[in-house]
C-alpha cells in the first residue's frame, strides 16, 4: 500500500502545481506584424503640381470589414506622373512601414499594375539582379479621356525570369499574393 | 457507383486467379505438406483471441474465436509453442505427417497481472468487435504513418494534408471524433485540426486496433467515430531480443531506420527501448516534383517495469519529434490564387528535387510520460492506477516577410495531466469493470507570433466515471451494458476583433458579460463552458454455430465542441481560408446501432459490419462565401451544426483458395445525409474496395508475393458549397465560380509486395520489396486537403530489411 501513497502524493503535487491560475485575465492582444492594412499609390506630375493619391485601407486586417478605397483626384490626360507605392501595417503599434522591407527583399517581390486603356506603366527601380520591383514607376496617362480600373498587386516569390514578368506582365509570374487592390480611375 | 457492383468485381478477380492457380498447380501438388490447426482456450473454456503459435519458422495468431491455422508444414517432428500475454506458455513436440489438430488450453499466470487490464474487453466474449492490424502491416508502414497503416482495415480511410500528414477516418468520421489511445493514455496533441496528424511513431506500436463506434466506454464517452488503440510491444518470456527495420524509398529518395530492444521477464525487471529516424525529401507525382513535401522524424520510446508477486509497477516515456514540409503549391495568397490553382491543375511552384524543407512547415514535439501500478486485489479482482503527463508543442511556420520568416505563425503548447483508476472483477460468468478518471489541460497560444492565434489560451478540467457489466448466459451468448458520466469545464482567454464580434452577432447582449477588456479594435473575452455528458452502450454476442457469430451494439455518445469549433476566428495561413468557430456551438449527440456478422474458418473467413449513426448537432466546416481584405477575397469556412444521418457497411473477407493462394477483400461504403438541410454531408469518403491476392511458398524461405488493387470510386453524393468571387482576368474584374465542392474522379491503383526470410545464426532477416502505384497513375483524393492544388504521389519502390535478433 506504500506505493499507493507515493502515487497519490505525486498526483496531488502535480495537480496543485499546475492548477494555479495565472494572469490570463491581464493578457494583451497580439501585436499583429504580418498584416498589410494600407496600400497607397502616390502619383506626382513630372512637371510639378498636386500629387494624386490612391489609397486602400482595411483596418480590421483579415476581419469581416472590406477595405475602404479612395482616389483623391482624376488624372490629367497626356500627363506623365512619377509614382511610388507604399505599404503600411497600421495594426501594429507603432504602425509599421513595410515598404523598406519589400525594397530590401526586392528579389523576392514585385508589384504589378494591371489596367486596360488607361495609359502606360513603366518600372523605374531595380532589385539586386537588375529586375524591376515596382516601388517606383512612371505612369504616362492616355492622351484622351478614359475611365477604367487600375489594380495594384504585390506578389512575393514571383518567378521574375518568366516571360513578360520583367515588363509587368503578371500572367506567368506565379508566387503568392500579398496585396491586390483595385481603384476606379478617371483620366480627363 | 453502387455497392451492388461489389460481388461482380470480386468473383471476377477470383476467377482470374483461380485460372492462374490451375496453371501452376503441378508445382505444389508434388510436395508433402500438412496443415496444423486448432483452437486455443483459457482454463475457463473461453477462446483466446491473439494467442501466438510458433512452430520453428512458422507462426500464426489465433482469430477472435480462438482458432488458428498453420499451413505448409513439412512432414516430421516439430516443436510447437503456444503463448499469450498473461498465460503460461505451452511448449510441446508433436509429429506431423498429415493434417493435424492441436487444441491448447492456457492457464493464467497467477503471479502475473495483465499489463493493460482493460484490453480483456477484446477477448472472445466481448460484444464489441475490435479489428486489429497485422504485425506485418505495422512493419510495412514503418516509414509511413499510423494513418496510412490503418487504411488496411475495412471502413477506415484517411484524411490527408499532402503525403506526410495522415489522420484516420472511421466510417466517415475523424479528428476529435476518433480518440487515439496510446499505451492506455488518450493522446492530446491538438487533434482537432484536420492538418494535425497523430503525434505518434508507428514503430513504437506492438499492436494497433480499431473499435468502431463509442462502445469502449472505459476509454471515453465521446468517440462518436471510434477508437484507435495502440499498445507497445510486451515480452513475457525471460529473454532479450532486438528488432531493426531499415526502409528505403525511391519516391522522396529517403528512408528510415527503427530499432528496439526488449527485455522480458515473468517476474522482476523488464524493459523496452526503441528509436526511429526518418529522413525524406520532396515526393514526386507522376508529372512533377511536389516541392517542399519532405519530412523528418526522430522518435524515442522506452519503459521499465517491475513485476512482483501480485503487483507490477511501470514507468514509460515516449518522445515524438517531427518536421513536416507543407507543399509549396498550397500556399496561396488569395482566392485568385486558389482559382488559378484549381483551373491550371498544375502547381505554381515546381522546383527541382531537394531534401531541404522550407516554409511553410510544421515542427511538432510530443512527450508522454506515464506511471502505472497494477495490483491484484483477490483471485478475481484487480486494480490499475495510472498517471500520465503529456507535453505537446506545435510550431507552424509560414512564408513570411523578412525577419518574420524564422518566427512561427502559430505556436501552441498543450500540457495535459491525466489520472485513472480502473477496477475489474470477474466472478464466474459476470465481469464488472468500473473506473474514474480526471484530467487537466492547459493550452498556451504564444502571443509572440505576430499573428492572432486561431486557437486561444485555455484551461480545461475533465472528470469521468464508468461502469460496465458483462454476463455470459452460455458459451454462445454474452451481453454487455455500460454507462459513463463525464464532466468538462473550459475556461478560455480569447481576443476578438470588434468587427468580427459584431459580425458574428455576439453583440446581441448574450455575451456582454464575458468581455473582460476593451482595446479599441479588440475585445478580450473570458468564455467559460461546462458540460455534463452521459454515454451508454449495450451489446450482445451470439454464436450461431458453423463458426458464425453475430454481434449487435447500440451506443449513445456525446462530444463537446472542441476549441477549434468554438473559437476559430481568422485567417488560417496554412490553407488561406478564414475559419470561424461559434461560441454558440452545442455538444454533439450520436446514437449508433451496428451489427457484425463474423465467420471464421480455415478456408474462408468473413466479417460484415452494417451500421446506422444518427447524430444531432453534428458539427462540420462549411464553405460559405468570401470576405474581402487587402489581398482581395478569402474563402470563409464556418463551423455549422446540423442533424446528420450516416449509414454504411464495411466488409472484409479472406479466402485461402489453396495452401498457397490467399485472396482478401476489403470494401466500405458510407452514406451521409445532412437531414436538416436535406443535402449530402460534406467530406464523406468515397466507396472503396481493395482486392488482394497473395502467393506463399514457405519452403522458399517463407517467400510471399502479393498483388493489391485499390479502387476508389468517384464520390457522387456531395453538397454544392461553391461560391463566386471577383477575380482579375486580363486587368478586368470578373465574377468567377470557385469550385471547391466537386470531388475528384475515382481511381484505381495497383500495388505489389514480395518478401523472403533468412536465418543467419540467431538472426532472422526478412527482405521485402514493394512497388506502390505500379502504373504511376495520376490521381487526386477527395479527402486530401491539398486536392485542389496537387496530385497524389506517384510510383514508389520500397526496399525493406527487417532483422530480429
Amino acid at each position: 500500500m506504500k506505493n499507493f501513497r507515493i502515487l497519490a502524493v505525486a498526483l496531488i503535487s502535480f495537480v496543485s502545481f499546475t492548477s494555479c491560475s495565472d494572469d490570463d485575465n491581464n493578457a494583451q492582444p497580439v501585436n499583429e506584424e504580418e498584416v498589410i492594412t494600407t496600400v497607397t499609390a502616390t502619383f506626382t506630375p513630372a512637371g510639378g503640381g498636386t500629387a494624386i493619391t490612391l489609397t486602400s485601407r482595411d483596418l480590421d486586417g483579415d476581419g469581416p470589414t472590406a477595405p475602404v478605397i479612395s482616389v483623391s483626384a482624376p488624372f490629367t490626360a497626356g500627363t506623365t506622373y512619377n509614382g511610388t507605392v507604399t505599404f503600411l501595417n497600421e495594426l501594429a503599434t507603432p504602425a509599421e512601414n513595410i515598404t523598406e522591407e519589400i525594397f530590401e527583399e526586392g528579389e523576392d517581390h514585385q508589384i504589378f499594375f494591371q489596367q486596360t486603356s488607361l495609359g502606360e506603366f513603366t518600372y523605374t527601380d531595380t532589385d539586386g539582379n537588375n529586375k524591376p520591383i515596382g516601388l517606383t514607376f512612371r505612369y504616362d496617362a492616355l492622351p484622351t479621356a478614359a475611365t477604367g480600373n487600375l489594380t495594384i498587386t504585390l506578389r512575393h516569390l514571383p518567378n521574375k525570369n518568366a516571360p513578360g514578368v520583367e515588363i509587368g506582365n503578371i500572367t506567368s509570374a506565379g508566387g503568392g499574393t500579398d496585396a491586390e487592390v483595385t481603384f476606379p480611375v478617371v483620366v480627363q | 457507383m453502387r455497392p451492388a457492383n461489389l460481388p461482380h468485381l470480386s468473383t471476377f478477380t477470383m476467377r482470374i486467379y483461380f485460372t492462374l492457380l490451375l496453371i501452376i498447380a503441378g508445382s505444389w501438388c508434388a510436395h508433402s505438406q500438412s496443415i496444423l490447426g486448432g483452437t486455443v482456450y483459457t482454463s475457463q473454456n473461453q477462446p483466446l483471441d491473439g494467442a501466438h503459435i510458433h512452430l520453428e519458422d512458422f507462426h500464426a495468431t489465433t482469430l477472435p474465436d480462438g482458432t488458428y491455422t498453420l499451413p505448409g508444414i513439412p512432414a516430421g517432428s516439430h516443436r510447437v509453442v503456444v503463448s499469450y500475454i498473461g498465460y503460461k506458455s505451452l511448449d510441446t513436440v508433436i509429429d506431423i505427417y498429415h493434417n493435424r489438430t492441436l487444441n491448447a488450453v492456457l492457464k493464467p499466470i497467477s503471479t502475473q497481472l495483465q499489463e493493460v487490464v482493460l484490453t480483456e474487453n477484446v477477448s472472445a466474449k466481448s460484444t464489441t468487435h475490435e479489428q486489429r492490424l497485422k504485425t506485418e502491416a505495422i512493419d510495412k508502414y514503418s516509414n509511413a504513418t499510423l494513418g496510412d497503416a490503418l487504411k488496411e482495415i475495412a471502413g477506415v480511410s484517411s484524411l490527408k494534408t499532402g503525403s506526410a500528414i495522415v489522420k484516420p477516418v472511421i466510417n466517415g468520421l475523424h479528428s476529435s471524433r476518433v480518440p487515439i489511445i496510446s499505451n492506455n493514455v488518450r493522446l492530446e496533441d491538438q487533434q482537432w485540426g484536420t492538418e494535425h496528424a497523430p503525434n505518434l511513431d508507428i514503430n513504437s506500436a506492438g499492436r494497433v486496433s480499431v473499435i468502431k463506434g463509442a462502445s469502449a466506454l472505459q476509454y471515453s464517452g465521446d468517440a462518436v467515430g471510434g477508437l484507435v488503440l495502440i499498445e507497445p510491444v510486451t515480452v513475457l518470456k525471460d529473454t532479450l531480443f532486438g528488432r531493426t527495420i531499415l526502409t528505403g524509398d525511391s519516391n522522396g529518395r529517403g528512408g528510415s531506420i527503427t530499432t528496439s530492444l526488449h527485455q522480458g521477464a515473468e517476474k522482476g525487471w523488464a524493459w523496452n527501448a526503441g528509436g526511429t529516424f526518418k529522413y525524406m525529401g520532396d515526393r514526386e507525382t507522376p508529372n512533377y516534383v511536389l516541392s517542399n513535401s519532405g519530412n523528418r522524424e526522430a522518435n524515442f520510446s522506452g519503459d521499465v517495469k517491475y513485476i512482483g508477486n501480485d503487483y507490477d509497477l511501470a514507468a514509460s516515456y515516449s518522445f515524438y519529434n517531427a518536421t513536416i514540409g507543407i507543399a509549396a503549391a498550397t500556399h496561396i495568397g488569395s482566392v485568385a490564387d486558389l482559382v488559378r490553382a484549381i483551373n491550371s491543375r498544375q502547381p505554381d511552384v515546381i522546383n527541382p528535387f531537394t531534401y531541404t524543407i522550407n516554409n511553410p512547415k510544421q515542427e511538432v514535439q510530443h512527450h508522454l510520460a506515464k506511471l502505472n501500478f497494477n495490483r491484484k486485489l483477490s483471485d478475481n479482482s484487480s486494480l490499475a492506477l495510472q498517471y500520465a503527463f503529456q507535453h505537446n508543442k506545435r510550431e507552424e511556420y509560414d512564408i513570411r516577410r523578412g525577419s518574420l520568416t524564422n518566427k512561427p505563425a502559430l505556436d501552441l503548447t498543450l500540457n495535459t495531466h491525466s489520472a485513472n483508476a480502473d477496477w475489474k472483477n470477474i466472478n464466474g460468468s459476470a465481469t464488472i469493470k468500473a473506473g474514474i478518471s480526471g484530467s487537466m489541460q492547459r493550452n498556451e497560444a504564444s502571443p509572440d507570433t505576430g499573428v492572432r492565434p486561431l486557437i486561444p489560451t485555455y484551461n480545461k478540467y475533465d472528470a469521468g466515471t464508468y461502469g460496465i457489466y458483462s454476463y455470459a448466459f452460455s458459451n454462445t451468448l454474452s451481453a454487455e451494458g455500460g454507462v459513463r458520466y463525464d464532466f468538462s469545464h473550459v475556461d478560455a482567454t480569447k481576443f476578438y476583433q470588434v468587427t468580427r464580434w459584431n459580425e458574428m452577432g455576439y453583440n446581441n447582449g448574450d455575451f456582454d458579460d464575458i468581455i473582460t477588456g476593451d482595446f479599441g479594435s479588440q475585445y478580450r473575452t473570458n468564455p467559460k463552458f461546462t458540460y455534463h455528458n452521459i454515454s451508454a452502450s449495450v451489446g450482445v454476442r451470439k454464436g450461431l454455430g458453423n463458426n458464425y457469430s453475430l454481434l449487435a451494439n447500440a451506443g449513445l455518445a456525446m462530444r463537446n465542441p472542441n476549441p477549434s469549433e468554438l473559437f476559430s476566428d481568422g485567417l488560417h495561413h496554412s490553407n488561406a481560408t478564414i475559419e470561424l468557430g461559434d461560441l454558440r456551438t452545442q455538444k454533439e449527440k450520436s446514437l449508433k446501432v451496428s451489427g457484425t456478422l463474423l465467420k471464421s474458418g480455415d478456408v474462408f473467413s468473413f466479417e460484415a459490419t452494417p451500421y446506422i449513426n444518427s447524430i444531432s448537432n453534428f458539427i462540420y466546416l462549411q464553405p460559405t462565401g468570401v470576405e474581402y481584405t487587402i489581398r482581395r477575397s478569402f474563402p470563409v469556412y464556418r463551423y455549422k451544426q446540423t442533424n446528420a444521418l450516416m449509414a454504411g457497411m464495411d466488409v472484409h473477407a479472406d479466402w485461402n483458395i489453396t495452401s498457397r493462394f490467399k485472396y482478401s477483400f476489403n470494401g466500405a461504403y458510407v452514406y451521409g445525409q445532412n437531414t436538416s438541410d436535406d443535402v449530402a454531408l460534406i467530406d464523406m469518403p468515397p466507396l472503396n474496395m481493395t482486392n488482394t491476392i497473395r502467393y506463399t511458398k514457405t519452403e522458399w524461405h517463407s517467400f510471399f508475393a502479393e498483388l493489391r488493387s485499390e479502387a476508389v470510386f468517384t464520390r457522387t453524393r456531395y453538397p454544392d458549397y461553391n461560391f463566386t468571387t471577383t477575380v482579375l482576368v486580363n486587368g478586368e474584374l470578373v465574377e468567377t465560380l470557385v469550385d471547391v465542392s466537386t470531388p475528384p474522379p475515382g481511381y484505381q491503383l495497383l500495388h505489389f509486395t514480395s518478401g523472403m526470410q533468412f536465418t543467419m545464426g540467431k538472426t532472422l532477416t526478412s527482405v521485402n520489396l514493394s512497388v506502390n502505384n505500379i502504373f504511376n497513375t495520376s490521381y487526386r483524393d477527395y479527402l486530401n486537403r491539398q486536392r485542389l492544388y496537387t496530385d497524389e504521389v506517384g510510383r514508389n519502390f520500397q526496399l525493406q530489411l527487417k532483422l530480429n535478433y
